[in-house]
């Protein structure tokens, strides 16, 4: 079954075009992975399916739901990490996690019990009462990401998950996100090939807005005549790009 | 339901800085102690604390201007707005929950300042009462003020406009430390065609107990209020709108 389906999605902002009749289908279950370069699209792509930002024309569908004309049963289903940490900086993580399950309609006891779980599930305990503003890069993103799957999600967005972090909390992240894809769908969008190539089941490669390619990294490699996903990316996109 | 746990975060985030408290609720506070202090040296009756105490009170709500507008800019400003908005949280209950825990804030700073007023010689009793319900107006005046300007500027902005430019407003042209005569006639005739001064006014003539001569400045402030209070709130919302296009 898939979870979102994606037809002819467009972004237009005066003369430039983020976004390019975007075609797509995500299964349900899946770990889908959006790769391109900065500005390529991809941070477009899951504003508009999150409901932050309307398309200037097509449409998806999540679970369903018309992003453009059911924006409120989409919001109720999805959850989103932004790129950059998005919590409350005087909240401690606990507080945090609270607020945003209440936010999502659980009373106070669930959240509280909620916020406890996840805070388990993600090794939050040490810093659970500490305030979000003291929080290191790779605790902050955990934060951002458990603040998006503290909801049980049907969705998850993640968007650019593990930008600025070094290696050693890049790869805590992804053992993060792995642990993430047995529950959800995720849809995460990244420029970096190797967690691309970790994480997804499938990945699509956007440039200039438009989708070049879809398929899993080895579909993407053969596809490609290449040995590597940076070379398939390089070879296809800027293919594309050239023409 | 949503709006009251928004609410309660934004209240958290407030009062868990320590320079809005010290701002908010202390520096008011210590500008009517220096002024005491300074009128305890004078043979003149300069800064009487029945009218010094509920003018300040007025005053130092202009610093919730500068509390709501840097909330809201700092908030919009980073990616915590991103998640709110791919929220279920509904517009109207994103407003309210910005609103609602400054009112409270304001009223507490109010009392906070009036009751430390008692021991420096200000009459206690239901004068101090009227003077709280007196400055509902103002309260919202500046709550509105700060919505418009964290809608439109950036935290560093408003830090700029609230911080500096509408305190000196709000303390100059208010007529607390001053006849307001003494500015000259026009700027005493700008004085009094703004809501500052009859905020002060409002509140000093209730607090004396001369309804009739608080019942023009306060419907003056009330107007306002009310314009800039509905303005904010239709711009926020239209921002949001504007936000995610």
């Amino acid at each position: 079954m898939n979870a979102i389906e994606i037809h002819e999605l467009t972004k237009q902002y005066k003369d430039k075009t983020a976004v390019d009749r975007l075609t797509l289908d995500i299964k349900q279950g899946e770990l889908f992975a959006l790769l391109g370069v900065n500005g390529a699209g991809k941070t477009t792509t899951v504003k508009m399916l999150s409901c932050l930002i309307k398309p200037t024309s097509g449409d998806a569908r999540i679970m369903g739901y018309s992003i453009t004309n059911e924006p409120e049963k989409v919001k109720q289903i999805i959850n989103v990490s932004p790129q950059e940490s998005a919590a409350a900086l005087n909240l401690t993580v606990r507080e945090n996690l609270e607020f945003i399950a209440q936010i999502y309609g659980y009373s106070a006891v669930e959240a509280k019990k909620a916020a406890l779980d996840i805070i388990e599930e993600m090794s939050l305990e040490s810093v659970s009462s500490s305030k979000a503003k003291i929080l290191s890069g790779g605790y902050m993103r955990r934060l951002s990401i458990a603040m998006s799957v503290i909801t049980k999600p049907q969705i998850l967005f993640l968007d650019e998950p593990t930008l600025g972090l070094d290696v050693l909390a890049r790869r805590e992240l992804w053992g993060v996100i792995e642990r993430l894809k047995e529950k959800t769908t995720v849809i995460l969008t990244t420029h970096y090939m190797e967690e691309a190539e970790q994480l997804a089941d499938k990945i699509a490669i956007i440039s200039s807005g438009r989708l070049r390619a879809s398929g899993s990294a080895e579909q993407l490699k053969a596809e490609s005549g290449t040995n590597t996903l940076e070379d398939a990316f390089v070879k296809i996109a800027s293919a594309q790009d050239d023409k | 339901m949503k709006t009251l746990i928004f609410a309660k975060r934004n209240m958290k985030e407030i009062i868990r800085d320590p320079l809005t408290v010290f701002f908010g609720l202390c520096f008011p506070v210590i500008i009517m102690l220096l002024l005491t202090l300074i009128q305890s040296n004078i043979p003149t009756e300069l800064f009487s604390i029945n009218k010094l105490a509920p003018g300040i009170s007025v005053f130092g709500l202009s610093f919730i201007s500068l509390f709501s507008g840097m909330l809201i800019a700092k908030d919009r400003s980073s990616a915590f707005c991103l998640r709110l908005y791919s929220s279920p949280i509904k517009p109207y209950q994103f407003i309210s929950g910005y609103i609602i825990p400054f009112i409270p804030l304001a009223l507490l700073q109010s009392a906070l300042c009036l009751i430390i007023a008692i021991p420096l010689g200000l009459k206690p009793g239901i004068g101090m009462l009227t003077v709280l319900i007196a400055s509902i107006p103002a309260s919202f005046l500046y709550i509105g003020i700060g919505i418009l300007c964290g809608t439109f500027l950036s935290d560093k902005q408003v830090g700029g406009i609230c911080g500096a430019l509408l305190t000196n407003v709000s303390a100059w042209l208010s007529g607390i430390w001053f006849d307001l005569s003494l500015l000259g006639k026009t700027l005493e005739g700008i004085a009094k065609s703004l809501p500052f001064a009859n905020a002060v006014i409002s509140v000093q003539a209730v607090f004396a107990g001369d309804l009739t001569e608080a019942l023009k400045p306060i419907i003056i402030v009330s107007a306002y209020a009310a314009a800039l209070f509905a303005g904010a709130v239709i711009l926020f919302s239209a921002k949001i709108k504007s936000d995610n296009k």
